[in-house]
């Protein structure tokens, strides 16, 4: 049986689309009740719904063979995974937004808030510059309206609520799609199952390109 | 049923696995001097140490690594080394904010490694597995083949960290990245990514790797590879063990066969090892080293070893009972095998399977 953790919302379905194409299909998923586990014994397959930012840590623990996660995620938690496939879908960016105003005084400690605390540190050590990381869990746009921050670094996918906050993009940090993650160990006992999804999905995502 | 855990019955058949091979045991005090992991700070999984002054005023830390300390009081004389051990390290694990004692069982074969050495450690790494379950996968690399294909391709120190992580992740995609942006020769990323990916017995892969663009120190490296496969080849280990490329140790410390082994049902890996002569360069000593570390807590995270009840039987017993009679009655059960707590009320959070209380004449019966 192959335990398949998918991210809740709109992504998650995507994905299952595509593993649904792949030979990997469980059609109880599309009923609509509020069920979080589905099974079809048929094609030797157990879906879970769980939340996106919890993905990788059902795939770390073994819970779940393998997973859809964001680029985002595998990069602030670094989890100790297989990444085995771009899925080439869920595509946004890491940046930093600040007032469409702001002018940076390099002489000063800039003040960042973000949900990303790693990718953060990650990005301005790689600059040399020194920061003071302001951890915010949600509306991390309003931080810099307000001076609890200078700049933001968060995902962005088209813009719209930065434009509507009077937030513009400075810099483009790196750019961020859903990730097909496997466990270490469970990919050793799963090889073939997991290697005929990633074959299928491997195809599917060229066709797109 | 045994009273011992999944990880005390696999420590035991370890011990006694190494032993029968002529390995001695190796015992080391609980603390070194911290100099010695400052100085090989990427050899150690985490860098985080629990420290304290001794009466001299040297700085000293709780071990949080054993092969340090083996290789530093390795003798530097002719001849192979070879020692087991069983011992606790103090360290903080990867997403965790505090310490934990870790315990490792392993071995180390130091000096005049040759290829026998290097075979044997390998037989012993497979029967470890072996002893722990029947369903094992023991994955194989030469980071020769590697460091090999890495040479001609013209990256800084950073970005072939970041590639190296890369092919430890199977991630063919972020591999590709690197190396389109940072012009590498196509057929050598395509090896690259060909590399990572790569994953299967010998049959299927020793092929492969031999139609690779390969240079002296690859085609070398591959040769060994494929003895080391070889001396496995007797086993029955069938099927087991497996070529892959994603076992990528700190290249600053492993030299040649690097190696890690699953069982199924823990999530993680539960042995790894390789041959590390660049530390036994780096500390001053001569010849080779290979070796290997068993994680056997890792076993007790999974397999419930327990029996269903906490005690087989219960003897209930109060004011009024003689306790010369109560003593003879417990042992009776004890010697029918049964584990029996003695006790003045039936014990709330425990499971038990039978009820005794004592007669007037001393007699237990079921209550």
């Amino acid at each position: 049986m192959l335990n398949i953790a998918l991210p809740k919302g709109r992504l998650g379905e995507r994905v299952y689309s595509m593993f649904e194409k792949a030979g990997f299909a469980c059609p109880s998923i599309r009923e609509n009740n509020r069920r979080l586990i589905f099974e079809n014994e048929e094609c030797g397959v157990r879906y879970f719904w769980v939340k996106p930012s919890d993905v990788a840590i059902y795939v770390e623990r073994g819970a779940a063979d393998i997973g859809v996660a964001g680029k985002d995620i595998l990069l602030e938690y670094r989890p100790d995974v297989y990444e085995l496939l771009d899925l080439n879908t869920g595509k946004c960016r890491m940046a930093v937004a600040a007032k469409k105003d702001f002018r940076d005084d390099p002489a000063r400690r800039l003040r960042v808030a973000t949900k990303f605390g790693h990718i953060a540190e990650g990005y301005y050590a790689s600059l040399g510059r020194e920061i003071d990381i302001i951890h915010l869990n949600g509306s991390i746009e309003i931080a810099p309206i307000l001076g609890l921050s200078d700049v933001i670094v968060d995902i962005v996918e088209t813009g719209t609520t930065l434009k509507e906050n009077d937030l513009a993009v400075m810099e483009e940090i790196v750019p961020i799609s859903a990730r097909l993650i496997a466990n270490k160990a469970n990919f050793k006992f799963k090889c073939e199952p997991i290697e005929r999804l990633l074959a299928s999905l491997r195809e599917q995502v060229e066709e797109t390109k | 049923m045994s009273v011992m855990s999944k990880s005390e019955v696999t420590t035991s058949a370890l011990r006694d696995l190494y032993a029968s091979y002529g390995y001695a045991q190796y015992r080391m005090r609980k603390f070194e001097e911290y100099e010695l992991y400052v100085r090989n700070k990427s050899f150690l999984i985490s860098d985080h140490m629990i420290t304290f002054t001794d009466r001299e005023g040297r700085l000293m830390a709780l071990k949080p690594d054993v092969t340090l300390s083996i290789v530093k009081s390795a003798k530097d004389s002719e001849g192979v080394e070879k020692v087991y051990y069983h011992e606790s390290v103090y360290r903080v694990d990867k997403g965790s904010d505090s310490f934990h004692e870790i315990t490792q069982v392993g071995l180390e074969c130091i000096g005049d490694v040759d290829e026998y050495c290097v075979g044997e450690v390998l037989l012993l790494a497979q029967k470890s597995l072996s002893r722990i379950s029947e369903d094992y996968v023991l994955d194989i690399s030469h980071l020769g083949i590697l460091s090999d294909l890495l040479d001609g391709a013209g990256l800084s120190a950073e970005e072939e960290g970041k590639l190296l992580a890369c092919i430890g992740e199977k991630n063919s995609h972020g591999i590709a990245t690197i190396c389109r942006e940072n012009g590498v020769d196509e057929s050598k990323a395509a090896a690259l990514c060909r590399l990572a990916t790569l994953y299967g017995e010998a049959d299927s892969v020793l092929p492969v790797l031999a139609s690779m663009p390969l240079g002296e120190g690859g085609r070398a490296a591959l040769a060994a590879l494929s003895r080391a496969l070889n001396a496995l080849s007797g086993t029955d280990a069938r099927g087991r063990v497996r070529v892959d490329f994603s076992v990528v140790n700190d290249m600053n410390y492993y030299s040649g066969i690097v190696f890690r082994g699953f069982v199924a049902g823990v999530p993680a890996g539960v042995l790894s090892g390789g041959e590390y002569d660049y530390l036994l360069r780096k500390m001053g000593k001569r010849g080779g080293a290979i070796g290997f570390a068993v994680y056997p807590d890792l076993l007790d995270t999974v397999a419930d070893t327990r029996s269903a009840y906490d005690v087989d039987a219960v003897v209930l017993y109060d004011t009024n009972t003689d306790h010369a009679a109560l003593r003879a009655a417990v042992d009776r059960l004890i010697e029918e095998g049964k584990r029996v707590l003695a006790a003045r009320a039936l014990p709330e959070k425990k499971t038990y399977r039978e009820c005794y209380r004592l007669t007037e004449g001393g007699e237990p019966v079921h209550a």
